[in-house]
């Protein structure tokens, strides 16, 4: 080869590379088949643009493992492209200015206009996007097992006020009426929907939300620790930290009637065989038919340098927010799409329920954040609210005092 | 011998054997019951019961295509990142700890005690705190998220240890071997290569397999320090056993568990004797 | 010749002050890893403590401001209460399962090899594997209580895991499983190690076993208590794998201890000024029963 040949080639090879696209470290805990899958949806489409994905999965705690590792990469200097974070975290992150400025792409892709208000101000910082979503679970479902509640003659509760003779019934028959796991985000998950069935969405909004000490020391606060304790007279003794989904197959299995879980409890049931309608129903809980609470996966996108690295985020953040990977991702996952205008004519009855409600509670105004699931206030707050009813639920503690230490919880910065 | 005869004070002796030995081996008998079993005998019965029919499938999807992430690989390649700094961490860690051994024991100095003392101190700090400091300082070094910065790190945390093992057995050794070496002109390193190093054997033995076994299970440095196709195997583990919303196949997760502990089971049984042979040596004399 | 003699003899002194630094030089790694890996960490820990931190460090000066919100946290008090529970028992049970393996065990039993590795190797399992183990097995729907009851014994009862005044005790169980047949090869080295003509001598004498033991051999094995001791403390305050795995911290946060309510407030609940100050009080705590020990333990080393 003449030098010629080698330097022509040289060049040839620099244009070339001037073109590649940088690794995209996503940091996720998405781990198991069904998620993984969905993840690997991701990873296909951005290969086919060029760029490659280092994967980074931690599992553990819904985040908890991944979170310790992401504060320790960034305090190293080598923040991954982007990490799965949600809620008021990202807000948090955004004020240690280590976040990228999505408006650009924000703006290329619409993206006010395909989310509803509410979700788009949690994926932003001080105006800016910071943040992509990625799913919308609902949260405050109900999962029955109407075998169960045939046999022991009871109907299937719509409200708070109803639980109690329903419950009694299923007892009598000797079915277990609440499929619960004594863990503090399923303890918490089981009161927010309480709250949400008893006090309505602007109590919730006010009280677990806002923090308003008004609210949070209201007699309906009282009411809704009333209704929890009366929650807790139907779960088995067992229950301390049973995981979620070994609840769920006690629904699944006839032993118990109900269990209050978000729409991941659906994979359980479809990996049994199970037919939505037939074999379980999915119903919003007591009280919550018109409301939706929400839990938002999305993804924070750290700055960083260089040409070849923000193309790569670019091309992330658009790929996120494409119709096609939130068909895609959301099939294998048991969510919705959150952005308008997917089609939802692939998912199941459940789903389409989900996504219906989604809209129509947007629009009402019902729409609100899940406090169980990191997505309503900071983490430090969450924590100690989440202490407050878990020790409530393995005790027994006043509804009285537990109102109080609620209140008092909520002060924590 | 009377001990030998099959005597009241025997037969109890070995019927309270048999009853630790239950109690030692049952969650290793569950652990590998439940790996063969097919999941819905899993969910239908109960933990502790006998496989009513036997599979070996959940232990090759854990070591081929069980899902620790986006890729679906198994914990294959998993294995071989853990002994990839593995075994240079605990070389590294062992010979320092020797080294340090020796001099604390043969060449004293005013304050070698107190340097000990504040060593052995220093180990107690929860791993959790370092951390934030330790990613800060290897990213100013440059080998954060290397097989480099993690050998690192389980160099630093083992010292500790290793130092305390050596130096509590070189303490039974008589200084007149060292004393008589020094006069007839042998240096530092000299005895410790003729000398110390061949009576080392058995401590050897009990360094090894003590820091292999902490440094191969450990997984908070490892999750931390790490990164994507390096981690190690406890991370994988991690990721395969504790999915947060998807569905659980415990039988997987049990038979991934006993692949991520064989080399340690290997080692401790087989080794065993070396262990405790190590350990009558002297490595527990003050 | 005579040259070569005042030349050899300086090349002699600068080897031999090599030499006599030597011993420090080798020692100098490990004394610049203590003092910045060890107690320069700790340092830094301390001056966090001391900072309103919150998710990622902020070096604002608030005085002792966390420790007071440290103390007013029900939690923090729960976990204190449990590390005493769990420690003294933890510690205790394992020195007297480990010394009690190893007299069986000396006792020239056929098949040693084989039960001392079976005592031996839950040592070589990581704590994640011990925790999902014990859980399961101690879960009274589908462990230990449903095998009794279905052997027919239904009045048998054994639901401590979920109960969250016994489930520290859980903890206890499964951490005297793990780590009792590594003080058992300890202390059975240490056995080993008795010189018999002491006792032969002593039987001679009449004395019956129970006095030899209290008076000959339990003595001699004091190094072993210590080595023992040293090392159960260290993983009792570590205690973070085991308890995560076995109860995550419940049934509430029953089984918190304080490695674990560190870690859920610096790195979950985005608090790392109030982690830090709880770092520092379990270090105050280990530092207050370890350093009595090991001094004595070492002044006797030395003289002996």
């Amino acid at each position: 080869m003449t030098r010629m040949k080698l330097a022509a080639i040289a060049v040839a090879g620099l244009g070339l590379s001037a073109a590649q696209a940088a690794d995209i470290e996503v940091l996720h805990w998405w781990t198991s088949g069904g998620e993984a899958k969905s993840a690997a949806e991701l990873k296909k489409m951005l290969e086919a643009k060029g760029d490659k994905w280092k994967d980074f999965a931690v599992a553990g705690g819904g985040g908890e493992n991944a979170m310790t590792v992401l504060k320790s990469r960034v305090v190293s200097g080598k923040a991954p492209t982007a990490a799965q974070v949600k809620g008021p975290s990202i807000q948090e992150w955004g004020a240690e200015g280590v976040l990228a400025n999505l408006d650009p792409i924000a703006k290329a892709g619409n993206w006010d206009s395909l989310l509803p208000g509410v979700v788009a101000n949690v994926m932003k910082y001080k105006g800016n996007y910071v943040a992509v979503p990625v799913n919308v679970h609902r949260v405050n479902w109900m999962w029955v097992n109407p075998e169960v509640f045939k046999k022991a003659g009871a109907t299937v509760p719509k409200t708070w006020a109803d639980f109690p003779a329903a419950a009694e019934k299923l007892q009598k028959a000797g079915f277990i009426p609440v499929a619960h796991g004594g863990q503090p985000w399923q303890d918490f998950t089981v009161f927010e929907s309480v709250v949400l069935g008893v006090g309505g969405p602007k109590f919730y909004q006010d009280a677990l939300v806002k923090l308003d000490q008004k609210a949070l020391t209201s007699p309906t606060m009282e009411k809704s620790f009333d209704t929890l304790r009366q929650v807790h007279k139907y779960i088995d003794k067992d229950a301390a930290n049973r995981d979620w989904n070994l609840a769920t197959a006690m629904v699944i299995n006839g032993k118990a009637g109900m269990q209050f879980m978000g729409d991941w409890a659906k994979g359980e049931f479809t990996a049994a065989g199970k037919v939505p309608g037939k074999d379980y129903l999915c119903m919003p809980a007591p009280g919550t038919e018109h409301a939706f609470t929400f839990n938002i996966d999305s993804f924070i996108i750290f700055k960083q340098s260089g040409a070849d690295a923000q193309k790569a985020q670019s091309d992330f953040a658009t790929a996120v927010m494409s119709p096609e990977f939130q068909e895609v991702f959301n099939l294998n996952k048991g969510s919705i799409p959150v952005r308008s205008g997917v089609s939802m004519a692939k998912f199941d009855d459940c789903a389409k329920m989900s996504a219906k409600d989604f809209a129509d509670d947007a629009k009402a105004g019902s729409l609100v954040p899940s406090i169980a699931h990191q997505m309503a206030v900071p983490a430090a707050t969450t924590g100690a609210m989440q202490d407050v009813v878990t020790a409530f639920f393995n005790s027994n503690q006043s509804s009285k005092d537990a109102v109080a230490k609620l209140a008092a919880a909520a002060k924590t910065k | 011998m009377a001990s030998r005869h099959l005597t009241l004070g025997r037969i109890v002796l070995y019927a309270v054997l048999a009853y630790c030995v239950l109690y030692y081996l049952l969650p290793l008998t569950v652990m590998l019951f439940n790996s063969i079993k097919p999941l819905d005998d899993l969910k239908a019965g109960n933990v502790m019961s006998f496989p009513r029919s036997v599979t070996f499938a959940p232990w090759v999807k854990a070591w081929n295509t069980a899902c620790t992430g986006v890729q679906c690989e198994g914990m294959k390649g998993y294995f071989w990142n853990s002994v990839s700094f593995v075994v240079p961490a605990v070389l590294i860690s062992t010979l320092v700890g020797a080294f340090n051994g020796y001099v604390l024991t043969m060449w004293r100095f005013r304050g070698s005690n107190a340097l000990f003392m504040a060593l052995m101190l220093g180990c107690f700090i929860p791993f959790q705190s370092i951390l934030l400091p330790m990613a800060r300082t290897l990213g100013a070094l440059g080998i954060s998220q290397s097989v480099a910065g993690l050998i690192f790190v389980h160099v630093v945390y083992g010292i500790a240890f290793t130092t305390l093992f050596f130096r509590n057995y070189y303490v039974t050794l008589p200084e007149e071997l060292v004393k008589a070496a020094r006069i007839d002109g042998a240096g530092f390193m000299r005895i410790f290569h003729r000398i110390i190093l061949p009576l080392s054997g058995p401590i050897i033995v009990v360094t090894v397999i003590w820091q292999f076994t902490q440094i191969w299970n450990d997984f908070l440095f490892g999750v931390v320090f790490s990164s994507g196709d390096s981690q190690p195997i406890t991370v994988a583990l991690n990721n395969l056993v504790n999915t947060s919303t998807g569905v659980k196949e415990y039988n997987v997760d049990m038979a991934a568990a006993v692949i991520a502990a064989l080399p340690t089971l290997f080692v401790y049984v087989v080794a065993g004797k070396y262990f405790v042979r190590g350990l009558t040596a002297g490595a527990v004399k003050g | 010749m005579a040259m070569s003699q005042p030349v050899a003899r300086e090349r002699a002194g600068l080897m031999d002050m090599v030499e006599s630094a030597l011993p420090k030089i080798v020692l100098a790694p490990t004394f610049a890893i203590c003092v910045v890996f060890f107690y320069g960490y700790i340092i830094w820990t301390a001056v966090l403590s001391m900072t309103p931190s919150r998710m990622l460090p902020n070096y604002e000066f608030v005085g002792l401001e966390r420790y007071v919100e440290l103390f007013s946290n029900d939690r923090w008090w729960l976990a204190l209460k449990n590390l005493a529970i769990f420690g003294s028992l933890f510690i205790f049970l394992c020195l007297a399962m480990g010394l009690f393996l190893a007299i069986l065990l000396d006792q020239k039993i056929r098949a040693e090899g084989a039960i001392r590795s079976v005592f031996l190797y839950p040592m070589a399992l990581s704590f994640i594997v011990t925790g999902t183990a014990w859980k399961w097995i101690l879960d009274p729907s589908i462990g230990l209580e449903k095998v009794i009851h279905d052997l027919g014994w239904t009045a048998f009862s054994f639901n401590w895991i979920k109960d969250p005044d016994m489930a520290i005790y859980t903890v206890v169980i499964a951490g005297i499983w793990q780590s009792s047949g590594f003080v058992m090869a300890l202390f059975l080295a240490g056995l080993r190690g008795i010189d018999d003509s002491i006792i032969k001598a002593a039987l001679v004498d009449g004395a019956p076993m129970p006095t030899i033991y209290r008076r000959i051999i339990l003595p001699s094995l004091r190094p072993v208590f210590f080595s023992s001791f040293m090392i159960l403390a260290h993983i009792a305050i570590k205690s973070f794998d085991l308890v995560m795995a076995l109860t995550g911290g419940g049934p509430g946060f029953a089984t918190d201890l304080p490695a674990t309510f560190m870690y859920a407030f610096s790195f979950t609940r985005n608090q790392i000024g109030l982690g830090a100050a709880s770092s520092i009080i379990m270090l105050m705590i280990v530092v207050s029963v370890v350093v009595p020990f090991m001094y004595s333990e070492l002044r006797r080393s030395d003289r002996g």
